[in-house]
């Protein structure tokens, strides 16, 4: 059938022939700070997104540094809870929460859709500027008196300590509002603008990620926004609502705090299930195995994670038949879970993989991911939690998801894009070296953590026994690898900004819509919108890899 | 703080005989096992951890296999995958199910230990634990807090009820495999029962502010007819120690020297060396004179003067201490000139 006349259609005479593209379609600072495109809002997001993880990443240097030797190394008690507060609040609510979503998913998520933009830019746009104010809050109480509390303001705790908690609550309360803009925007992106043939079981598995993420933004966000205004209210006009002192339940705080926080988790994860549903098939020459399945199970885990946040709380004074149906509905996450690692490892079998970098951290997040899942059940089962909770295990654990599953997927969704986002390849050497480096590094990192937190060392903890320095010696040296690693990234992505390879449309030979319009994009993305009559992951054999531009066009028919 | 003083702090700390030493482990994994309850604990922990290696051992050798077998040559050689089923509902369901058998015993066994965890005996002896920054304090029926150690006898039942003066703190054993959260406000409480003689650490597990990793202290597990020694032996040196002496037993057992240092040098708190007798500045209000009035409100109600400079940050001792413990920790304020 005929195209539909689009506003693409009629502002298409005025594109500058095929170099225009939305980095270069307008000039000027003004063309960036108030842009309303998809990609340019991901972009100035992805930028913020990054500078902040170099800065939660330093902060980690410096707490592992100072847990070298088991009493004082650099800095002091004080500067030390600071460190650690700072690095968990900056990673969860300025990097691994936007990052896939905000940065990746704005870039990426219309243009797989076939859509010109998301529903609402301006909305897009004010996400953004939220995320800034809400990032400079959290960073002034770093000047004024940083914030001690850990990223989980536990009262009565951050209702009496003297640091700054207000104004890193209250970036808390701001952030959480960007995410709601975002994921109200892809929902209603979703369901409204998708071209014809696209139906829900033709979405990418990237698309179907953001959906049942931005389910739980627009859900459980408000939750978090009210908890942390409750609490700067008992701080600063002694209301009691969670201090005993004043009349109030701080384990109440636990509850309202989590009941955010833990679906927060899968806001954090279920992205990162999406990128990898993208790089395998594409990596393996095959289409995935189970689609309906992986694309279910997401809404799956984003449903279960709202009804198991008190499975942190096992030993918060909680009832025993509270903690017992808790620690039953987490073992339900876990067939979701194992069916998505499943189907990604069969889809590898009998394809022709290519180990380029985002397969490379495709691979890596299989195998910390698994590692990172496993130990999950360890802390689902009441009685050994009792154990485990609120030591280095629980540590290891949430970073072997938090930093090995989102930020690996990350990593990989941000190197399978990159050539389509900026227009060039970076050098694959380079991004294998990466790659490796980040994956020894967290292993070694992280994989110690297991033993100590087992052994009984309690997280948090400054001074610690001296029995437990050696494997701390060897987590410091795995984040040390870890920085090299994610330096050397740094240095060869901005390098390719420069002197890289011009980017072809499809390096990779993808089928999803992005790789179909040209790299960078045009700024309307798309100048007829697409008519959509296969998967996502359909007519593999249909694209062939061309050497003179180094990426995939369609296959020559003989016909 | 500066960094000579943290150091100091803790070379403080390390001058008191308390700093526990965790004790030879026969486990690679765990720490050794001292109370009845652990059986359960380390039976799940090994049978997942097994579980654990053997899934991912599975996943991982899949993965490497199929990235070998099925590498690709090259992107110029266009090699198009062997077309196999994309989708095996019967496949799907299996491995869904599977997990659903393996995860069902472990929450039973879980909960199994975790309703023993949660339900002390009838018989048990309860010592009480209170939770203040940055000090565990045991006090037992009738006696109060000899010592900063937890004395228990061996193969008898204990439940510790407890509770917190300031933030949430969490009491942790890590030989007995049970914690539970100090909250103020409200009482807690855990049981155990020690089957090895012997001392392990304790730790506090719930974040508390800048001493937290401080917080550690010792469970010494008596021999059968120790406990009973012990108990006699300290009432007797409760009641003996009279003026300094007394001040100074307390000093170190009340967890007033986590915040006051007798060298001067300022800690949490302001240095009890040469305070009796100043005037020292309040925080909004007029200068005080630090006297026996002055020393007594401090315990009593610390948070009604706080010298210039300081963090509002004392519990109070109110219904902890007798009039005979103020006499001696004021005399022994006096005595540091």
């Amino acid at each position: 059938m005929a195209a539909p006349s689009t506003t693409a259609d009629v502002v298409a005479p005025r594109s500058k022939g095929s170099s225009d593209n939305y980095l270069t379609h307008d000039k000027g600072v003004a063309s960036w700070v108030f842009t309303l495109d998809h990609k340019r809002i991901g972009v100035m997001y992805l930028c913020s997104v990054l500078a902040a993880f170099a800065l939660g990443g330093f902060f980690a240097l410096v707490v592992r540094t100072e847990l070298l030797t088991p009493q004082h190394t650099i800095i002091d008690h004080d500067t030390y809870n600071k460190m650690f507060t700072l690095h968990g609040a900056i990673m969860v609510f300025l990097v691994i929460i936007p990052g896939i979503p905000a940065a990746l998913g704005n870039i990426v998520m219309p243009l797989q859709l076939g859509a010109k933009d998301v529903a609402f830019p301006r909305m897009n746009l004010a996400s953004y500027y939220l995320w800034v104010v809400g990032a400079l809050f959290m960073l002034s109480s770093l000047v004024i008196n940083a914030v001690d509390t850990g990223w989980t303001f536990y009262t009565p705790y951050s209702t009496t300590t003297s640091t700054a908690v207000v104004p890193a609550a209250f970036g808390a309360f701001i952030l959480g509002f960007s995410s709601i803009f975002t994921g109200l925007n892809f929902i209603v992106t979703m369901h409204k603008m998708r071209p014809q043939g696209m139906t829900w079981f033709r979405l990418p598995l990237f698309c179907w990620a953001l959906y049942s993420t931005a389910l739980i933004q627009v859900l459980a966000t408000p939750v978090i926004g009210i908890t942390l205004l409750m609490m700067i209210v008992e701080r600063t006009l002694h209301i009691g609502i969670f201090d005993p002192t004043l009349g109030g339940d701080p384990v109440l705080f636990q509850h309202f705090f989590w009941f955010y926080s833990h679906p927060a988790v899968y806001i954090m994860i279920v992205p990162a299930f999406g990128v990898i549903g993208e790089i395998i098939p594409v990596f393996s020459r095959k289409r995935i195995f189970g689609y309906k399945f992986i694309a279910i199970s997401s809404l799956a885990i984003a449903f279960l994670g709202f009804l198991v946040w008190g499975h942190h709380m096992f030993v918060s004074g909680q009832s025993v038949l509270a903690g017992t149906i808790f620690s039953a509905i987490t073992f339900l996450i876990a067939i979701p879970t194992a069916i998505k690692v499943f189907n990604w490892i069969t889809t590898m079998y009998k394809g022709v993989i290519h180990l380029d970098t985002p397969m490379l951290y495709a691979l890596a997040f299989l195998w910390v991911f698994t590692i990172g899942g496993l130990t999950g059940i360890f802390l689902a089962v009441m009685s050994v939690d009792v154990h485990l909770h609120d030591t280095y295990f629980v540590v290891a654990h949430f970073h072997y998801v938090m930093m090995g599953g989102a930020i690996t997927a990350f990593m990989g969704g941000l190197h399978y894009w990159w050539p389509k986002a900026f227009g060039r390849m970076y050098e694959e050497k380079y991004g294998r070296v990466g790659a490796a480096l980040v994956f020894l590094g967290l292993n070694v990192t992280f994989f110690p953590q297991f033993i100590l937190g087992s052994r009984g060392m309690p997280r948090r903890y400054y001074n610690y026994l001296p029995e437990f320095q050696p494997l701390h010696v060897l987590s410091t040296l795995g984040a040390y690898t870890l920085g090299i690693g994610f330096l050397l990234t740094a240095w060869y992505l901005l390098k390719s900004l420069k002197s890289g390879r011009i980017a072809p449309a499809n390096p990779w030979g993808g089928s999803t819509l992005e790789w179909q319009c040209s790299s960078p994009p045009p700024y309307y993305n798309f100048h007829k919108p697409p008519v959509v009559t296969a998967g996502p992951y359909d007519g593999y054999e249909n694209l062939m890899y061309d050497e003179k531009i180094g990426g995939y066009i369609p296959r020559k028919t003989d016909s | 703080m500066t960094a000579s003083m943290s150091t100091l702090a803790f070379a403080a700390f390390g001058a008191e005989p308390t700093l526990p030493k965790l004790p030879d482990s026969p486990y690679f994994w765990m720490p050794p096992s001292a109370s009845v309850t652990t059986a359960n604990t380390d039976m799940l922990y090994n049978a997942m951890l097994w579980m654990s290696v053997f899934f991912s051992v599975a996943i991982f050798w899949a993965m490497l296999r199929f990235c070998l077998k099925y590498r690709a040559k090259s992107r110029i050689a266009n090699e198009i995958a062997e077309k196999t089923s994309e989708h095996n509902t019967m496949l799907e369901l299996t491995w869904s199910v599977i997990p659903l058998f393996i995860v069902v015993p472990l929450f039973v066994g879980g909960f199994k230990g975790f309703v023993d965890l949660r339900t002390p005996p009838k018989s048990a002896m309860e010592i009480r634990a209170t939770g203040q920054k940055w000090k565990w304090l045991f006090t037992y029926p009738g006696l109060g807090t000899p010592d900063d150690a937890l004395h228990v006898p061996v193969n008898t039942p204990v439940r510790m009820v407890i509770n917190s003066v300031d933030v949430i703190h969490s009491l942790y054993i890590p030989s007995f495999r049970t914690k539970m959260d100090a909250v103020p406000g409200r009482y807690t409480d855990l049981w155990f029962k020690a089957t090895q003689v012997g001392e392990f650490p304790i730790f506090c597990a719930e974040y508390c502010g800048t001493s937290h990793s401080d917080m550690l202290s010792r469970v010494v597990v008596h021999p059968p007819g120790g406990y009973e020694k012990w108990l006699a032996k300290t009432i007797a040196q409760a009641d003996s120690l009279t003026g300094v002496d007394r001040g100074k037993m307390l000093y170190e057992k009340q967890g007033c020297s986590t915040c006051h240092t007798t060298d001067g040098s300022p800690k949490v708190g302001p240095s009890w060396k040469g305070i009796y007798g100043k005037m020292e500045a309040m925080t909004g209000g007029a200068p005080m004179k630090v006297d026996e009035n002055y020393l007594r409100e401090s315990m009593m109600d610390p948070q009604a003067h706080i010298v210039m400079g300081f963090a509002p940050a004392m519990p109070t001792y109110q219904g902890k201490l007798s009039d005979k413990d103020i006499d001696g920790l004021i005399e022994f304020i006096k005595s540091l000139k």
